[in-house]
């Protein structure tokens, strides 16, 4: 547990001293949804069929951006071997890794994300659903977001090689994500596909970091 | 078990296995082609288009066998660090993103009469389209490494965990087309007649034992890729600076 | 399994108990060349090695090996002549210094120190007596992004006194460092074996290890390990 806590603790101090990080997803985030309205035309009713199909693929390929960045610096630095030698399992790291890499972008994304949906004239039945299913699906992303991130490590083109492996990987939660927010547009219950995100979601939290930490082990050999 | 993860038994068999499976793959496709491309009956409603499924079926079907054995072989070595476990899931690899995108391609081919155009999103079509980025992206990861021995421990635990997924992948595309789509026809939704089981169980043994000759080969291949891989190690290390 | 430590928050209060560590036909294998094999070594409480060879001879690899984080293809590791198997436990009784300095620019010196204690789960050992130790005393509310590569260096040797563990792996510990630095390794050095520790050592120069046991790594020979590929 101290590792867990140390680990999480100096990563967020350090996702503060460089928030730039952060914003730089926030903005891409932004701009990525705004494009969508430009390149479809601002028919409230298209838009507002598409938000959020829109706004999942935008905050999809936000967090893609970041991922790099969960292992990427320790490893570069040497700190991962220091990490790998802590002295208790490597799945903790991982785990608080993860932790921060989620409180520093799937929960920025998540309170951003009503204010894209108004641009995109989302319905208002479907703001509950939007921030519950992002709530549920976003530490998913971050979990197999770090089984990738850890594979890459060291490897050529990096970066383009790990959206090829993370994003087929990522489809479940865009579709359970997206079908959340149509149900409770349409007045269905929304109910089969959120509990279905919270299962996905406890799925990768007991495998996920196994696989993550099997990668950083033998990316640090 | 462990008894077959020898190297030199593995590929004493491997080489035992190779004739008669490429030996049957032809005696298999001699048979199977004229029948299931000329001689058998065409559907009362498909017409020839049928004929399309002969090769679509068996391609699926290697696909799908072929991401088994990776992840199999994959986390055996990854578990029990048999090398050839490795030097297997990787000669295996290509051979099944090639069959993934003859089965996709067929399938495309198929929907063209049938639906009228080239790409539906069709539950088993998008899940195929996603196993097909899943072994590209096994093989992009299996060489992105300078070191190659990273890239087989990596690919392998991709392989593993892409394994874990596909279900998943499955289930949640059956669920949003079924949701989407309703009053598309499924493929492969017509009923079975008997006429067409004979050239299907002929195809479908020609391709699995193409794919075990051909996979067969593929290991003496990446053998002799290792092989080299360290014959020129040694030499680095021969010529190295003399002690200081 | 962590050492047990007679208390006391005080750097130099702390005594290890008596511990041996041994290695016996190590060879390792990197990317299929064999960079070494048939090496064998032991050292106990108090006493250093002295790695010897020249580059590419594998001192590196054979400190990483010895820390667990790269695997061994033959030989065998013990603790206290009982055979390493949990290499989690084993890294408890370590500390590895490497090329790379493991120092985040964006925190100061102080929090750097820090996270490598908290990480260790040690006693509030002062962080800033560490640092004094090592000359960085009066930089230690400085970012680390400030320091010059001999001080992020040192700050990296600063490690090994904020979470005190018996064996001591250091790879080429004394570059990029000036004299007074190298003494105050060297001291450091000499107190961490004089209360009981035990200090393997990577250099070209012997400066910092008195009575070192010296160990050559690149000469071997009479190897019989092959290649899994090559039995094929």
């Amino acid at each position: 547990m101290t590792v867990f806590a140390a680990v999480l603790k100096r990563d967020l101090s350090l996702a503060i001293r460089q928030s730039a990080d952060t914003f730089t997803v926030l903005a891409f985030f932004a701009i990525a949804t705004v494009l969508f309205p430009l390149g479809i035309g601002p028919e409230t009713n298209t838009l507002a069929r598409i938000a959020s199909g829109v706004l999942w693929v935008s905050a999809l390929l936000a967090a893609l951006l970041s991922l790099d960045r969960i292992f990427a610096v320790d490893f570069e630095d040497g700190t991962l071997d220091q990490l790998v030698l802590c002295g208790e399992p490597l799945v903790f790291v991982v785990l608080a890794k993860t932790a921060a890499h989620w409180l520093t972008t799937g929960l920025p994304l998540i309170i951003l994300s009503p204010v894209l949906a108004v641009t995109l004239h989302l319905p208002a039945q479907g703001y509950g659903a939007l921030l519950l299913a992002l709530f549920l699906g976003t530490p998913t992303v971050s979990l197999i977001g770090a089984v990738g991130a850890a594979l890459v490590l060291g490897s050529r083109r990096g970066g383009v090689l790990l959206s090829f492996l993370v994003l087929p990987l990522y489809v479940p939660i865009l579709i359970f994500g997206t079908l959340s927010v149509e149900a409770a547009i349409i007045g269905v219950s929304t109910k089969a596909t959120l509990a279905l995100l919270g299962a996905l979601a406890l799925f990768a939290v007991t495998l996920a970091p196994w696989a993550a930490a099997a990668a950083l082990r033998q990316a640090a050999e | 078990m462990h008894r077959f993860a020898n190297p030199t038994t593995f590929m004493r068999i491997a080489n035992a296995v190779f004739p008669w499976a490429a030996g049957l793959a032809v005696v298999l496709f001699l048979a199977g082609l004229p029948i299931a491309l000329v001689t058998s009956p065409p559907d009362y409603q498909q017409g020839d288009t049928v004929r399309l499924f002969y090769i679509h079926v068996p391609s699926a079907w290697i696909s799908l066998l072929v991401y088994g054995s990776m992840a199999v072989s994959s986390a055996a070595f990854l578990i029990w660090r048999h090398p050839m476990a490795n030097v297997s899931a990787r000669a295996i690899a290509p051979m099944g993103a090639t069959f993934t995108g003859l089965a996709l391609i067929t399938g495309m081919l198929w929907g063209q009469p049938m639906w009228g155009t080239f790409w539906v999103w069709d539950a088993r079509l998008t899940s195929f389209l996603l196993l097909f980025f899943l072994y590209l992206g096994y093989i992009a990861l299996a060489d992105a490494f300078e070191d190659p021995e990273r890239g087989d421990k990596a690919a392998a635990i991709l392989a593993v965990v892409g394994s874990v997924n596909l279900p998943i992948i499955h289930f949640s595309v059956e669920w949003w087309n079924t949701l989407h789509q309703p009053s598309i026809v499924k493929m492969g939704g017509f009923t079975v007649d008997g006429s067409i089981l004979l050239p299907l169980f002929l195809m479908l043994g020609a391709f699995t034992c193409y794919t075990v000759a051909v996979w067969v080969l593929r290991l003496r291949a990446e053998l002799l890729a290792v092989k080299l891989r360290n014959a020129r190690m040694s030499e680095v290390s021969l010529s190295r600076m003399p002690a200081e | 399994m962590v050492p047990r430590i007679n208390s006391g928050t005080a750097l130099s209060l702390q005594t290890f108990e008596r511990a041996s560590f041994s290695g016996t036909g190590l060879a390792c294998r990197r990317g299929g060349r064999l960079v070494f094999a048939g090496l064998t070594f032991s050292i106990s409480s108090g006493e250093a090695v002295v790695l010897r060879g020249h580059n590419g001879s594998g001192k590196t690899t054979l400190l990483r090996l010895m820390a667990g984080l790269n695997r061994k293809s033959a030989g065998e590791l013990a603790w206290n002549g009982a055979e390493i198997h949990d290499f989690e436990a084993h890294s408890a009784l370590l500390r590895f210094i490497g090329h790379l300095d493991a120092v985040k620019p964006a925190l100061t010196v102080a929090e750097n120190l820090e996270f490598w204690r908290n990480l260790w789960g040690y006693p509030p050992v002062d962080v800033k007596q560490a640092a004094q130790r090592l000359g960085l005393g009066a930089l230690a509310d400085f970012p680390a992004r400030l320091l010059s590569a001999g001080q992020r260096h040192r700050l990296s040797l600063a490690r090994l006194l904020v979470a005190p563990a018996p064996l001591w792996l250091l790879d080429e510990p004394g570059n990029a460092l000036d004299d007074a630095s190298l003494q105050a390794l060297a001291g450091i050095i000499a107190d961490h074996r004089a209360r009981g520790g035990m200090v393997v050592i990577a250099s070209h120069g012997t400066t910092v290890v008195e009575n070192g046991a010296p160990l050559d790594v690149g000469a071997f020979t009479n190897v019989s390990e092959t290649h899994w590929s090559e039995a094929v």
